[in-house]
């Protein structure tokens, strides 16, 4: 059934080559009702998996014996809301873009080639599957730039393309340092976990550690690998972005929790000190660069930098020494803040494409007072913006009230003072964010702002359902936490080793 | 085990007859019957082929003394079969017709036994002798068109060959003098009781004739001028297939007629192995002409290549990773040649909007490319993992990194190439060459077929 999941969009992209001659409608309707039943099936998983701990839908095919690969697929807790969340918001971009107009059939492919890509990368059990998935999200998303970016899209998807690729391929590194270190060597993340590599070497744990840190670090992105996101999102299309920033960035995150902490305790507890410093230079630069964007999609891109700072911040404290309950507290707001970021700047940047669609800029200087003509459009940016700045009442809160409780409780005064300086990093956003309203939604008329027309219904049913779902997590939080909490507890405990 | 039965050189003996028998009847077959001896050079690779196949499920085996069957010589058998196997197909097209159809495809033949032999050679004469035979074909192909860039390449393709060939030879005379033989099997003992400064002299000019062959820094220099004025098929060919049996002959070296306490080899080696990637990646980033931006592609992906070498011995992984990437590799570059050949022109401004004339190119273009990048599913992307893992087992981290980074490094200019082809604008179009092109499908096919399938391919390997 997983493999049906990961693979049913793919089959999808292929059937639409296949029939010769599709007329764009039909085309954009299948790539709909394809994410529809695919998101459906995560869902009858979801309620199939319960509660429980460990992994279920395993299914383990052997791949390349000969290095112990293999085709090793499964979902737990930490999984399951990242495939929700990836079939969500694939189905999002299918419905905003109905209204795409260039190389639909191209572009719908593309899309659930990389639908695929993602589902299967947080599904991977195996090092080299993990690896495969992560390399071909690159390839994916480098053709969605180049082709259907705009500006100076063939430099920016340049420079994403060989920036991340320097990432993967120190991860692949890494990677290969782990099966080396391991007795008898695997790739099989469940034999990793269970009997750590390297652990006897220190030395060689803390090198195999910085070439997977850095790897995903560059993905992630944490300061100071992140200088090719705000290009990569300044060009790249809406929906592009939406992936971008909602289920690529989750790529490195996932990453750290899935292999970095459980397969290299040692060294993660070592250098949890660096690992929370990094993640706090994140918080605090990328809300402060943010806060002086004058380009609304840079500035949602320095703001992603800034969320996903939280959740280095709340993984390095989960390795550091403290109450066992406050850093699960932190391991579960980290994946509860994974899924509320993907969501929310997922219907950020579909905002902002709406709005170049119609201005074909993104400077927030030329706008102003949208309110008046686009009531709904400024509603859904302020809703957007109220949830992004982590207000009570949106999944945003949850996740950074955990993470916040969880940091601070987890340690002695250093960690205190992380914590303190991290809540800065709300302010700041929070700062930020109203300047934004300020800027485009209040005030009086811009230049650009008889242009702006409200949205359609296409745009509202891509939307809306993302900031819905954020509200309700962050109202009635149970369904989530429930199925996240055995995970954070076991993953805890590992590290804790 | 020894044994002096043909029988066991089946495979060479299949490509040799229909050599021979080609070059007599294609003498005698009118121009336009010389198809026959096309599908008799095809069929002999077949068969051989076949045979190959089944002789790679016995034991090891040494014949005449000197002939070594063992999984490095079966999986060069069959990949230097399958790799001239495929340019053969793509030579139908361009070579129809042409006066001297039949002595072409014989040609390519004897240096596919040449290639074959010098991957089985376990005697530093008979390695000499298929040194020849493998190049003195080469030759005369690049000079095939009978045009001035062609000329020239054959020209510097054979002054190179012949200075390094003899400096091979000198090498193998001190050999033989310092191991008082010339056969693998008692040189590791010999030569380790012998002077190690002779030693490496003689190690470090055999070396000449072998980097030749696999078209490594600093005996590369004749790749970007043959690849780009030798008609194209021969470019594939003499890109492709020489390397094969140049890297499993200095594999063989390494293991086999090396004496253990040769502390220099790995360095050695590693050394050129990091100049010979870096360099292809430097010269390769300014190429306007795709078959000179390829030749240094090959240059490059020779650096990764001899990566496994410098490891040799030192790590279980460095065998199968140069089998394995051999064969990737071979396939992948033959694929890339391929679209090149279908399209029929050089410069990277005719590659716009590929994707319009003809959606399977173009994406044959981008599997191969990426393929040689080394992006998964393909096959590049294993031997890659395996070389990286061979260079970190053998302690040569240092190499892994300057690997990764000259692998980031070549995605620049592939992706130079790649991005043209997805151009909405059309140029004006000429008719592509079908056979070219179905050979590229092929070629990438094969190569997404091989990474997945590395499993079954590493464990019969």
């Amino acid at each position: 059934m997983l493999s049906l999941v990961i693979f049913l969009p793919l089959a999808v992209a292929v059937g639409l080559y296949a029939v010769p001659r599709l007329s764009d409608r039909v085309v954009a309707w299948s790539w709909i009702v394809a994410c529809a039943v695919d998101f459906a099936l995560v869902i009858a998983m979801w309620i199939g998996h319960g509660t429980g701990d460990g992994i279920s839908y395993e299914a383990n095919v052997r791949w390349i014996p000969s290095v112990r690969a293999g085709y090793h697929i499964g979902v737990d807790g930490l999984s399951l809301p990242l495939l929700a969340l990836t079939s969500l918001l694939f189905l999002a971009c299918a419905i905003y873009s109905l209204r795409q107009e260039r190389q639909v059939r191209a572009f719908a492919a593309l899309f659930l080639f990389l639908q695929t890509v993602s589902l299967g990368l947080f599904a991977a059990l195996d090092l080299l599957l993990f690896f495969v998935f992560f390399d071909l999200s690159i390839v994916g998303m480098y053709f969605v730039i180049a082709g259907w970016g705009h500006g100076d899209r063939m430099r920016s998807a340049l420079k994403f393309f060989l920036y991340t690729f320097l990432g993967s391929l120190v991860l692949l590194l890494g990677f290969i340092g782990l099966y080396l270190g391991a007795e008898p060597h695997t790739f099989d993340m469940v034999e990793l976990t269970r009997t750590p590599p390297l652990a006897g070497s220190a030395g060689l744990g803390g090198l195999v550690l910085l070439a997977i840190g850095i790897g995903l670090a560059i993905k992630t992105p944490t300061v100071p690998f992140h200088t090719w996101l705000p290009p990569a999102h300044t060009d790249a299309p809406a929906a592009g972005s939406a992936i971008l920033a909602g289920i690529l960035l989750k790529m490195g995150t996932y990453g750290f929790i899935r292999i970095a902490m459980p397969m290299l305790p040692d060294a993660w507890r070592r250098y949890a000190w660096v690992i929370i410093i990094v993640g706090l230079i994140s918080v605090l630069y990328g809300a402060l660069v943010a806060f002086a964007q004058e380009d609304l999609k840079r500035l949602i891109a320095y703001t992603s930098v800034n969320h996903m700072g939280y959740i280095i911040v709340a993984l390095g404290a989960a390795g550091a020494v403290g109450d066992q309950a406050a850093r699960q507290l932190a391991v579960t707001g980290a994946v509860t803040q994974m899924v509320s970021h993907g969501l929310i700047t997922g219907a950020l940047f579909l905002l902002a494409g709406i709005l170049y669609g119609r201005a074909r800029t993104y400077d927030m200087g030329r706008f102003g007072g949208l309110a008046g003509g686009a009531p709904v459009f400024s509603g859904l940016v302020a809703v957007g913006a109220f949830a992004s700045l982590g207000l009570p009442g949106f999944s945003g809160f949850i996740a950074e009230f955990q993470i916040f409780t969880g940091v601070i409780g987890s340690g002695g005064t250093a960690i205190v003072v992380v914590g303190a300086l991290a809540i800065l990093g709300i302010l700041i956003t929070a700062a930020l964010f109203l300047r934004l309203l300020h800027r485009t939604v209040l005030g009086p008329p811009g230049e650009l702002t008889a242009q702006v027309t409200d949205v359609h219904r296409s745009e509202l049913g891509a939307v809306a359902p993302l900031l819905v779902l954020s509200v309700i997590i962050g109202v009635a939080p149970r369904f989530l936490l429930d199925v996240i909490e055995p995970f954070s507890a076991a993953v805890v405990s590992l590290v804790a080793r | 085990m020894m044994s002096e039965n043909p029988a066991d050189l089946l495979p060479e003996l299949c490509v040799l007859g229909a050599a021979v028998i080609g070059l007599l009847i294609g003498a005698f077959l009118p121009r336009s019957r010389q198809w026959i001896v096309v599908a008799l050079c095809a069929s002999g690779l077949v068969a051989g082929l076949v045979a190959a196949v089944f002789a790679a499920r016995r034991a090891d085996l040494m014949t005449f003394g000197a002939f070594m069957l063992d999984p490095v010589t079966h999986v060069t058998r069959i990949v230097v079969l399958a790799a001239t196997l495929l340019v053969v197909l793509l030579a139908i097209g361009p070579m129809r017709g042409h006066r001297r159809e039949s002595e072409f495809y014989v040609l390519l033949l004897l240096a596919a036994l040449g290639t074959i032999t010098l991957g089985a050679a376990s005697d530093l004469l008979v390695l000499m002798a298929a040194y020849l035979l493998a190049s003195i074909p080469g030759y005369a192909l690049a000079g095939f068109g009978k045009d001035a860039p062609g000329t020239e390449a054959a020209l510097k393709y054979f002054l190179m060959g012949a200075f390094l060939g003899i400096l091979m030879l000198t090498g193998i005379t001190l050999l033989y003098g310092l191991g008082r033989g010339t056969s693998y099997q008692p040189l590791p003992a010999e030569l380790g009781t012998a002077p190690g400064g002779a030693v490496m002299v003689g190690v470090v000019l055999l070396l000449a004739g072998l980097l030749f062959k696999a078209g490594a820094a600093p005996a590369h220099f004749w790749i970007p001028d043959v690849t780009e004025g030798a008609p194209p098929v021969v470019a594939t060919f003499v890109t492709t297939v020489p390397k094969i049996g140049a890297f499993a002959a200095l594999y063989r070296f390494a293991t086999e007629a090396l004496p253990p306490t040769t502390g220099d080899w790995p360095l050695l080696i590693a050394v050129i192995a990091a100049a010979t990637m870096t360099l292809g990646n430097l010269a390769a980033f300014a190429q306007d002409n795709v078959r000179r931006l390829l030749a240094y592609s090959t240059v490059s992906q020779a650096g990764y290549l001899l990566v496994p070498i410098a490891m040799a011995g030192r790590t279980d992984l460095a065998e199968p990773a140069l089998l394995f990437y051999l064969a990737a590799y071979a396939v992948t570059n033959i694929g890339a040649f391929a679209v090149v050949i279908a399209v029929g022109r050089d410069e990277l401004t005719a590659y716009r909007a590929l994707m319009r004339r003809s959606r399977f190119l173009a994406l044959s273009l981008v599997i191969c490319l990426l393929g040689l990048v080394g992006t998964p599913p393909t096959a590049v992307f294993v031997g890659k993992l395996l070389m990286f893992g061979a260079a970190l087992d053998g302690d040569y981290t240092w190499l892994a990194v300057v690997a990764a980074v000259n692998t980031v490094a070549s995605v620049f200019y592939y992706l130079r190439w790649i991005m043209p082809a997805f151009a909405r604008d059309t140029e004006p179009v000429g008719p592509l060459d079908r056979t070219a092109q179905w050979t590229a499908y092929l070629a990438a096919a094969g190569s997404l077929v091989l990474g997945i399938g590395s499993g079954v391919a590493l464990t019969i390997g």
